[in-house]
Protein backbone atom coordinates (compact mmCIF):
# COMPACT_ATOMS: atom_id res chain seq x y z
CA UNK A 1 0.00 0.00 0.00
CA UNK A 2 1.30 3.84 -1.13
CA UNK A 3 2.37 5.90 1.95
CA UNK A 4 -0.58 8.36 0.42
CA UNK A 5 -3.42 5.95 0.73
CA UNK A 6 -2.60 4.86 4.40
CA UNK A 7 -2.72 8.20 4.98
CA UNK A 8 -5.87 8.95 3.41
CA UNK A 9 -8.30 8.66 6.11
CA UNK A 10 -6.38 10.94 8.36
CA UNK A 11 -6.60 13.50 5.77
CA UNK A 12 -9.96 13.47 5.40
CA UNK A 13 -10.11 13.63 8.89
CA UNK A 14 -8.14 16.47 9.27
CA UNK A 15 -10.50 18.19 6.07
CA UNK A 16 -13.50 17.60 7.87
CA UNK A 17 -12.68 18.95 11.04
CA UNK A 18 -11.01 21.76 8.91
CA UNK A 19 -14.81 22.48 7.62
CA UNK A 20 -16.13 22.40 10.92
CA UNK A 21 -14.01 24.34 12.58
CA UNK A 22 -14.41 27.12 9.61
CA UNK A 23 -18.20 27.03 10.01
CA UNK A 24 -18.35 27.02 13.54
CA UNK A 25 -15.99 30.11 13.86
CA UNK A 26 -17.68 31.90 10.86
CA UNK A 27 -21.48 30.74 11.08
CA UNK A 28 -23.81 30.68 8.49
CA UNK A 29 -26.17 34.16 8.11
CA UNK A 30 -29.61 32.83 9.22
CA UNK A 31 -31.85 35.99 8.19
CA UNK A 32 -33.81 35.13 4.86
CA UNK A 33 -34.17 37.95 3.11
CA UNK A 34 -37.86 39.40 1.35
CA UNK A 35 -37.73 39.22 -1.98
CA UNK A 36 -40.24 42.00 -2.49
CA UNK A 37 -37.41 44.33 -2.60
CA UNK A 38 -37.31 46.38 -5.92
CA UNK A 39 -41.00 44.95 -6.09
CA UNK A 40 -44.14 47.50 -5.05
CA UNK A 41 -45.95 46.57 -1.80
CA UNK A 42 -48.16 44.40 -2.19
CA UNK A 43 -52.14 45.77 -1.90
CA UNK A 44 -53.58 45.57 1.35
CA UNK A 45 -55.75 47.50 3.37
CA UNK A 46 -54.91 47.40 7.16
CA UNK A 47 -57.33 49.36 10.51
CA UNK A 48 -55.93 51.52 12.86
CA UNK A 49 -53.69 49.72 15.97
CA UNK A 50 -55.31 51.45 18.75
CA UNK A 51 -57.61 54.79 19.32
CA UNK A 52 -56.85 58.14 18.00
CA UNK A 53 -53.99 56.88 15.03
CA UNK A 54 -55.02 56.48 11.18
CA UNK A 55 -55.08 52.58 9.50
CA UNK A 56 -52.43 51.45 7.08
CA UNK A 57 -53.15 50.63 3.17
CA UNK A 58 -51.16 49.84 0.27
CA UNK A 59 -52.73 52.95 -0.92
CA UNK A 60 -50.83 55.70 1.64
CA UNK A 61 -47.49 54.62 0.12
CA UNK A 62 -47.26 56.24 -3.27
CA UNK A 63 -47.03 59.86 -1.93
CA UNK A 64 -43.77 61.15 -4.19
CA UNK A 65 -42.06 60.83 -0.89
CA UNK A 66 -39.83 57.76 0.65
CA UNK A 67 -41.11 56.36 3.80
CA UNK A 68 -40.24 53.87 6.12
CA UNK A 69 -42.39 51.08 7.14
CA UNK A 70 -41.62 49.95 10.90
CA UNK A 71 -42.97 46.32 11.14
CA UNK A 72 -43.15 45.85 15.12
CA UNK A 73 -45.10 44.37 18.12
CA UNK A 74 -45.79 45.88 21.40
CA UNK A 75 -44.46 42.03 23.18
CA UNK A 76 -41.61 42.58 21.20
CA UNK A 77 -38.40 43.27 23.41
CA UNK A 78 -35.69 44.34 20.45
CA UNK A 79 -39.07 46.94 19.11
CA UNK A 80 -38.39 48.25 22.85
CA UNK A 81 -34.48 49.08 21.90
CA UNK A 82 -35.07 50.31 18.81
CA UNK A 83 -38.14 52.91 19.87
CA UNK A 84 -35.69 56.55 20.62
CA UNK A 85 -33.51 55.86 17.44
CA UNK A 86 -37.01 55.57 15.63
CA UNK A 87 -37.83 58.52 17.21
CA UNK A 88 -34.61 59.90 16.21
CA UNK A 89 -34.53 59.20 13.00
CA UNK A 90 -38.21 60.83 12.50
CA UNK A 91 -36.90 63.86 13.82
CA UNK A 92 -34.90 64.08 11.02
CA UNK A 93 -37.61 64.55 9.16
CA UNK A 94 -38.04 61.34 7.63
CA UNK A 95 -42.05 60.08 7.71
CA UNK A 96 -42.63 56.67 9.30
CA UNK A 97 -45.66 54.32 8.67
CA UNK A 98 -45.89 51.21 11.08
CA UNK A 99 -48.04 47.79 11.07
CA UNK A 100 -48.17 46.89 14.35
CA UNK A 101 -47.90 42.58 14.25
CA UNK A 102 -50.27 40.71 16.59
CA UNK A 103 -51.16 43.04 18.92
CA UNK A 104 -54.36 44.42 20.84
CA UNK A 105 -55.31 48.24 20.26
CA UNK A 106 -54.48 48.66 24.73
CA UNK A 107 -51.06 47.05 24.40
CA UNK A 108 -50.46 49.22 21.55
CA UNK A 109 -51.47 52.44 23.57
CA UNK A 110 -49.32 51.69 26.22
CA UNK A 111 -46.12 50.76 24.27
CA UNK A 112 -46.72 54.06 22.53
CA UNK A 113 -47.16 56.04 25.53
CA UNK A 114 -44.08 54.94 26.96
CA UNK A 115 -41.90 54.54 24.13
CA UNK A 116 -42.97 57.47 22.14
CA UNK A 117 -45.17 57.44 19.02
CA UNK A 118 -42.83 58.43 15.30
CA UNK A 119 -45.56 56.79 13.05
CA UNK A 120 -47.95 58.64 10.89
CA UNK A 121 -49.80 55.61 10.93
CA UNK A 122 -50.14 52.02 12.53
CA UNK A 123 -52.17 49.18 10.81
CA UNK A 124 -52.81 46.83 12.99
CA UNK A 125 -51.96 42.92 11.24
CA UNK A 126 -53.73 40.26 13.59
CA UNK A 127 -52.71 37.39 11.71
CA UNK A 128 -49.21 38.39 10.18
CA UNK A 129 -50.68 38.31 6.83
CA UNK A 130 -49.17 41.54 5.56
CA UNK A 131 -46.16 40.70 7.38
CA UNK A 132 -46.28 37.76 5.45
CA UNK A 133 -47.24 39.37 1.93
CA UNK A 134 -44.42 41.75 2.98
CA UNK A 135 -41.64 38.92 2.57
CA UNK A 136 -41.18 39.49 6.92
CA UNK A 137 -39.78 36.80 8.92
CA UNK A 138 -39.95 38.73 12.24
CA UNK A 139 -40.04 41.55 14.40
CA UNK A 140 -38.51 44.29 13.97
CA UNK A 141 -37.85 44.53 10.61
CA UNK A 142 -38.36 47.74 8.60
CA UNK A 143 -38.46 48.91 5.42
CA UNK A 144 -37.98 51.70 2.92
CA UNK A 145 -40.66 52.47 0.08
CA UNK A 146 -39.86 55.11 -2.65
CA UNK A 147 -42.36 57.96 -3.44
CA UNK A 148 -43.93 55.29 -5.91
CA UNK A 149 -44.85 52.72 -3.86
CA UNK A 150 -41.65 50.22 -4.90
CA UNK A 151 -39.99 48.43 -1.48
CA UNK A 152 -35.93 50.08 -2.16
CA UNK A 153 -34.60 48.48 1.06
CA UNK A 154 -35.22 45.86 4.03
CA UNK A 155 -33.80 46.16 7.44
CA UNK A 156 -33.96 43.38 9.32
CA UNK A 157 -33.62 43.16 13.49
CA UNK A 158 -33.89 46.33 15.49
CA UNK A 159 -32.10 49.56 14.73
CA UNK A 160 -29.50 49.95 16.43
CA UNK A 161 -26.87 53.01 17.05
CA UNK A 162 -24.52 52.64 14.13
CA UNK A 163 -27.08 51.54 11.46
CA UNK A 164 -28.94 55.29 11.59
CA UNK A 165 -26.89 56.89 9.03
CA UNK A 166 -27.27 53.91 7.19
CA UNK A 167 -30.76 53.90 7.24
CA UNK A 168 -30.50 57.46 6.62
CA UNK A 169 -28.20 57.04 3.14
CA UNK A 170 -31.25 54.02 1.93
CA UNK A 171 -33.77 56.50 2.48
CA UNK A 172 -31.71 59.30 0.40
CA UNK A 173 -31.43 56.60 -2.17
CA UNK A 174 -34.87 56.25 -2.29
CA UNK A 175 -35.68 59.42 -2.83
CA UNK B 1 -25.66 33.33 48.78
CA UNK B 2 -25.54 30.50 46.09
CA UNK B 3 -28.82 28.84 46.60
CA UNK B 4 -30.39 32.54 46.98
CA UNK B 5 -29.12 32.80 43.11
CA UNK B 6 -30.62 29.54 42.02
CA UNK B 7 -33.86 30.06 43.66
CA UNK B 8 -34.61 33.25 42.16
CA UNK B 9 -32.74 31.68 38.68
CA UNK B 10 -35.55 29.27 39.18
CA UNK B 11 -38.68 31.72 39.83
CA UNK B 12 -37.90 34.50 37.52
CA UNK B 13 -40.08 34.19 34.78
CA UNK B 14 -38.80 34.20 31.20
CA UNK B 15 -39.10 37.39 29.03
CA UNK B 16 -42.23 37.50 27.22
CA UNK B 17 -41.17 36.54 23.09
CA UNK B 18 -45.06 35.90 21.97
CA UNK B 19 -48.00 37.56 21.99
CA UNK B 20 -50.91 37.59 23.57
CA UNK B 21 -53.34 37.05 20.58
CA UNK B 22 -55.16 33.58 20.30
CA UNK B 23 -53.83 31.99 17.21
CA UNK B 24 -55.65 32.36 13.93
CA UNK B 25 -58.29 30.90 12.51
CA UNK B 26 -57.48 27.74 10.84
CA UNK B 27 -53.86 27.86 12.39
CA UNK B 28 -54.79 24.94 14.58
CA UNK B 29 -58.24 23.83 13.16
CA UNK B 30 -58.06 21.01 10.53
CA UNK B 31 -61.34 22.36 7.05
CA UNK B 32 -64.08 20.56 7.14
CA UNK B 33 -63.00 19.10 3.46
CA UNK B 34 -61.27 15.89 3.96
CA UNK B 35 -59.49 16.30 0.34
CA UNK B 36 -58.97 19.78 1.14
CA UNK B 37 -57.27 19.29 4.97
CA UNK B 38 -54.99 16.65 3.47
CA UNK B 39 -53.48 18.76 0.75
CA UNK B 40 -53.17 21.73 2.67
CA UNK B 41 -51.31 19.27 5.89
CA UNK B 42 -49.12 17.88 3.10
CA UNK B 43 -48.36 21.11 1.70
CA UNK B 44 -47.59 22.67 5.31
CA UNK B 45 -45.30 19.78 5.91
CA UNK B 46 -42.96 21.13 3.10
CA UNK B 47 -42.82 24.44 3.85
CA UNK B 48 -40.40 25.60 6.36
CA UNK B 49 -40.72 27.39 9.54
CA UNK B 50 -39.08 30.87 9.16
CA UNK B 51 -38.74 31.26 13.35
CA UNK B 52 -37.86 27.65 14.13
CA UNK B 53 -35.35 27.59 10.70
CA UNK B 54 -35.57 23.79 10.33
CA UNK B 55 -38.99 22.60 11.53
CA UNK B 56 -41.89 22.68 9.06
CA UNK B 57 -44.78 24.66 9.64
CA UNK B 58 -46.66 22.09 10.16
CA UNK B 59 -44.27 20.91 13.29
CA UNK B 60 -43.48 24.44 14.86
CA UNK B 61 -45.42 26.23 17.61
CA UNK B 62 -43.88 29.34 16.61
CA UNK B 63 -47.09 31.75 15.73
CA UNK B 64 -45.89 33.25 12.61
CA UNK B 65 -45.69 29.43 11.62
CA UNK B 66 -49.25 29.39 12.53
CA UNK B 67 -50.48 32.40 10.93
CA UNK B 68 -48.93 30.33 7.92
CA UNK B 69 -50.45 27.54 8.33
CA UNK B 70 -53.79 29.83 8.87
CA UNK B 71 -52.79 31.32 5.37
CA UNK B 72 -52.12 27.67 3.74
CA UNK B 73 -55.76 26.36 4.77
CA UNK B 74 -57.52 29.79 4.08
CA UNK B 75 -56.09 29.62 0.81
CA UNK B 76 -56.70 25.74 -0.31
CA UNK B 77 -60.07 26.27 1.27
CA UNK B 78 -60.55 29.56 -1.41
CA UNK B 79 -59.89 26.94 -4.21
CA UNK B 80 -56.25 27.61 -4.48
CA UNK B 81 -53.54 24.61 -5.72
CA UNK B 82 -50.72 23.57 -3.28
CA UNK B 83 -48.09 24.82 -5.59
CA UNK B 84 -49.64 27.80 -6.01
CA UNK B 85 -50.01 28.57 -2.39
CA UNK B 86 -45.96 27.36 -2.44
CA UNK B 87 -44.98 29.83 -5.76
CA UNK B 88 -46.80 32.71 -3.64
CA UNK B 89 -44.65 32.12 -0.29
CA UNK B 90 -41.22 31.17 -2.18
CA UNK B 91 -42.39 34.27 -4.23
CA UNK B 92 -41.70 36.49 -1.29
CA UNK B 93 -38.90 34.19 0.89
CA UNK B 94 -37.17 32.70 -1.80
CA UNK B 95 -36.67 28.35 -2.77
CA UNK B 96 -35.84 28.81 1.11
CA UNK B 97 -39.15 28.55 2.63
CA UNK B 98 -39.90 25.04 0.11
CA UNK B 99 -38.05 22.00 1.66
CA UNK B 100 -38.77 20.87 -1.96
CA UNK B 101 -36.02 22.02 -4.26
CA UNK B 102 -37.10 22.82 -7.48
CA UNK B 103 -34.83 21.21 -10.19
CA UNK B 104 -32.39 23.71 -11.70
CA UNK B 105 -28.69 24.14 -12.45
CA UNK B 106 -27.78 25.23 -8.90
CA UNK B 107 -29.42 22.05 -7.52
CA UNK B 108 -28.47 19.13 -10.50
CA UNK B 109 -25.88 17.98 -7.82
CA UNK B 110 -29.02 17.78 -5.69
CA UNK B 111 -30.86 15.85 -7.77
CA UNK B 112 -28.03 13.50 -9.50
CA UNK B 113 -26.32 12.50 -6.62
CA UNK B 114 -28.34 9.47 -5.78
CA UNK B 115 -28.62 8.31 -9.48
CA UNK B 116 -24.96 8.57 -9.45
CA UNK B 117 -24.43 6.86 -6.00
CA UNK B 118 -26.74 3.65 -7.22
CA UNK B 119 -24.23 3.59 -10.45
CA UNK B 120 -21.23 3.77 -8.36
CA UNK B 121 -22.80 1.17 -6.47
CA UNK B 122 -23.90 -0.81 -9.58
CA UNK B 123 -20.35 -0.71 -11.27
CA UNK B 124 -18.77 -2.09 -8.07
CA UNK B 125 -21.57 -4.99 -7.73
CA UNK B 126 -20.38 -5.78 -11.22
CA UNK B 127 -16.57 -5.72 -10.15
CA UNK B 128 -17.20 -8.16 -7.65
CA UNK B 129 -19.00 -10.71 -9.16
CA UNK B 130 -16.85 -10.80 -11.70
CA UNK B 131 -13.99 -11.28 -9.95
CA UNK B 132 -16.15 -14.42 -8.40
CA UNK B 133 -16.70 -15.67 -12.02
Amino acid sequence: MSRLVRFAPLLILLLFVAVVAWRLLAPEDTKIRSRMTGRPVPAFVLAPATGGVSGLSSTDFATGQPRLVNVFASWCVPCIAEAPLLMEIKRRGIPINAIAVRDKPADVAEFLQSHGNPFDRIGADPESRVQIALGSSGVPETFIVDGQGVIRYQHMGPIEPGDVPLILREWEKAR
Amino acid sequence: MKRLALLLALAAAPLRADSDLPSASWANQQLPDQRQEAAAQALMEELRCLVCQGQSIADSDAELAGDMRALVRQRIAAGEKPDEVRDWLTDRYGDWVSYRPPVEPLTWPLWLAPLLMLAAGALLLRKRFRGRG
